[in-house]
């Protein structure tokens, strides 16, 4: 099964309430998705520097060791703090070069996301537990995704729960299998130097469109283009820097509400992840067709 | 009009306060896309919902007249055995899915595999359907005054289908047929009957050309 939620806002005024309107979504979506449940936050650019969330899997990580180090390898100032589980670290560099220095001093970490806005965060548990703990009800931001996990294609664990990242500021969360995964990871490790770090099929998507943008496409063409390429059952929900996207497969498998009024546009599931949106009574609400790109940036 | 507020009633408690009435009407306020409301009633009751109801509305319904405010989600109005639900809004999959009997209509659109399976219901769209609609049909009547997309009426058993707007690539086995004045007759009925101010001359009609495996005779020698 699974629940998949999203949150974006065209109103700025709604931005400090971001949290507090989409945890509620995340929660009633329990039913579909016990045993895990994360979310994708895009907050204010953090200055022009790097933010990488990550997690450590062993619980032994020196992280006052791990920063210093990582001043040197970078030149730069970076700084850390932890939330629950996992930490945020922001490094006065390029998101990429955040990611190498990572990968290569604590290759141990699994990094959940890098980037400019975007903020990762996931762990197994009921969701109402992981809102709690992450405090998502208090953060501001501009958009948010998140999923409420039911395991088919792999184990539960933290890394195995979604949104997955495989590119700076995106994130992708999916509801549904793909029965492809095997060839097009393969495919995506050989030809396009992606690196996976889970066994999780809907990985290999976020790798698959994370591959397509690197290489020039818009965020609709590689939503387009993965409608050839990605076989099986799906409805995705994808966020970007200033983005946010739906899509569901050909024969519409997996179910998906839209809604949309002045001040957001929301997904879900169902609808009664949306039932108490402000406005929500007035909103346009409708099924996304099958097959069909859906997506917004920011004005 | 006795009012259940489902904002403080649980879903379970108004379904059974509705199964056990024997008339009356009621009015359901907060739905909030719950699942299951106004399911498995047996009596001529007068429900409305106030706003947008979740999977499989009205499922089962006999005798009982069920308004919804607003979208239904999957399975509205599912194995229905007689009765009316009015979805004023748009519905989602299999709306009406192995209906036996009863009128179920939809004011807006309905998503895929509307009437799938259907036993006897008749089901009149305002707007269009989704593809794979009428699948498996075996008896009842779909009615479609927008388009319906690909694959309607695959292997379509005696159901009829009405479209008066764009067909995609029918459906396995699911043929244009001859519209003739008993079909457009109990077509002008249904439409009256759904309340949709609609030319019936409009509409085509469509149904089973009768060729798949189950309908060759020769094939009974397989028993």
């Amino acid at each position: 099964m699974c629940g998949i939620v999203g949150l974006f806002l065209k109103n700025e005024a709604l931005r400090t309430r971001l949290g507090s309107l989409f945890a509620p979504m995340l929660v009633e979506m329990s039913g579909r998705g016990p045993d895990s449940a994360g979310f994708a936050v895009f907050r204010e650019d953090a200055g022009g520097r790097a933010k990488a969330s990550v997690f450590d899997p062993d619980g032994a990580m020196d992280w006052p060791a791990l920063i210093a180090d990582l001043r040197t390898a970078i030149d730069g100032a970076a700084d850390f703090q932890h939330l629950a589980t996992h930490t945020l670290i922001e490094a006065a560099c390029a998101p990429a070069e955040l990611r190498q220095a990572l990968d290569r001093l604590a290759p141990a970490l699994r990094i959940m996301s890098t980037g400019g806005s975007l903020e990762i965060y996931k762990e197994i548990g009921a969701p109402a537990d992981v809102v709690d703990r992450f405090a998502v009800a208090q953060m501001a931001g501009s958009h948010m995704i998140g999923h409420t996990r039911m395991a088919t294609e792999s184990a539960v664990t933290t890394e195995g729960a979604h949104p997955f990242n495989t590119g700076e500021d995106l994130c992708l969360v999916h509801n549904g299998s793909l029965s492809n995964h095997h060839a097009l990871r393969r495919r995506l490790e050989r030809d396009g130097g992606i690196t996976f770090q889970t066994e999780n099929d809907s990985e290999v998507a976020a790798g698959y469109f994370a591959h397509h943008l690197a290489a020039g496409a818009t965020l609709g063409e590689a939503l387009e283009a993965g409608l050839s390429d990605l076989d099986g059952f799906y409805t995705f929900a994808v966020g970007t820097r200033d983005g946010f996207a739906v899509l569901r497969d050909p024969i519409a498998c997996k179910p998906a509400v839209l809604a949309e009024c002045d001040d957001w546009v929301a997904m879900a599931s169902e609808f009664r992840a949306l039932a108490n949106l402000p406005g929500v009574d007035n909103a346009r609400v409708w099924e996304p067709k099958p097959g069909v790109v859906y997506h917004w940036t920011q004005a | 009009m006795i009012a259940i507020d489902l904002a403080t009633t649980a879903v379970r408690d108004a379904n059974r306060q509705l199964q056990s009435a024997a008339d009356g009407r009621f009015e359901m306020l907060n739905p909030r896309g719950a699942h299951a409301l106004a399911c498995g009633l047996s009596a001529p009751l007068d429900v409305h919902v106030a706003g947008h109801v979740g999977y499989y509305c009205g499922g089962m319904n006999q005798h009982a007249a069920i308004s919804v405010a607003g979208n239904a989600g999957v399975g509205v109005g599912e194995n229905m055995m007689s009765g009316r639900l009015h979805v004023r809004g748009d519905a989602s999959q299999s709306a009406g899915a192995t209906g036996h009997g009863g009128l179920l209509v939809i004011d807006g659109n309905a998503s895929a595999r509307c009437g799938i399976a259907m036993k006897g219901i008749d089901i009149v769209v305002g707007g269009s359907v989704g593809h794979n609609s009428a699948f498996m049909a075996q008896a009842g009547h779909l009615v479609v005054c927008g388009d319906a997309e690909d694959g309607l009426g695959d292997s379509i058993y005696e159901a009829v289908i009405f479209v008066a707007g764009a067909v995609g690539a029918l459906g396995a086995d699911c043929v244009e047929k001859e519209m003739t004045a008993d079909h457009l007759a109990r077509l002008t009925e249904l439409l009256a009957a759904a309340g949709l101010g609609q030319d019936p001359a409009r509409f085509r009609r469509y149904g089973s050309a009768r060729q798949l495996y189950n309908f060759k005779v020769d094939n009974l020698s397989a028993y």
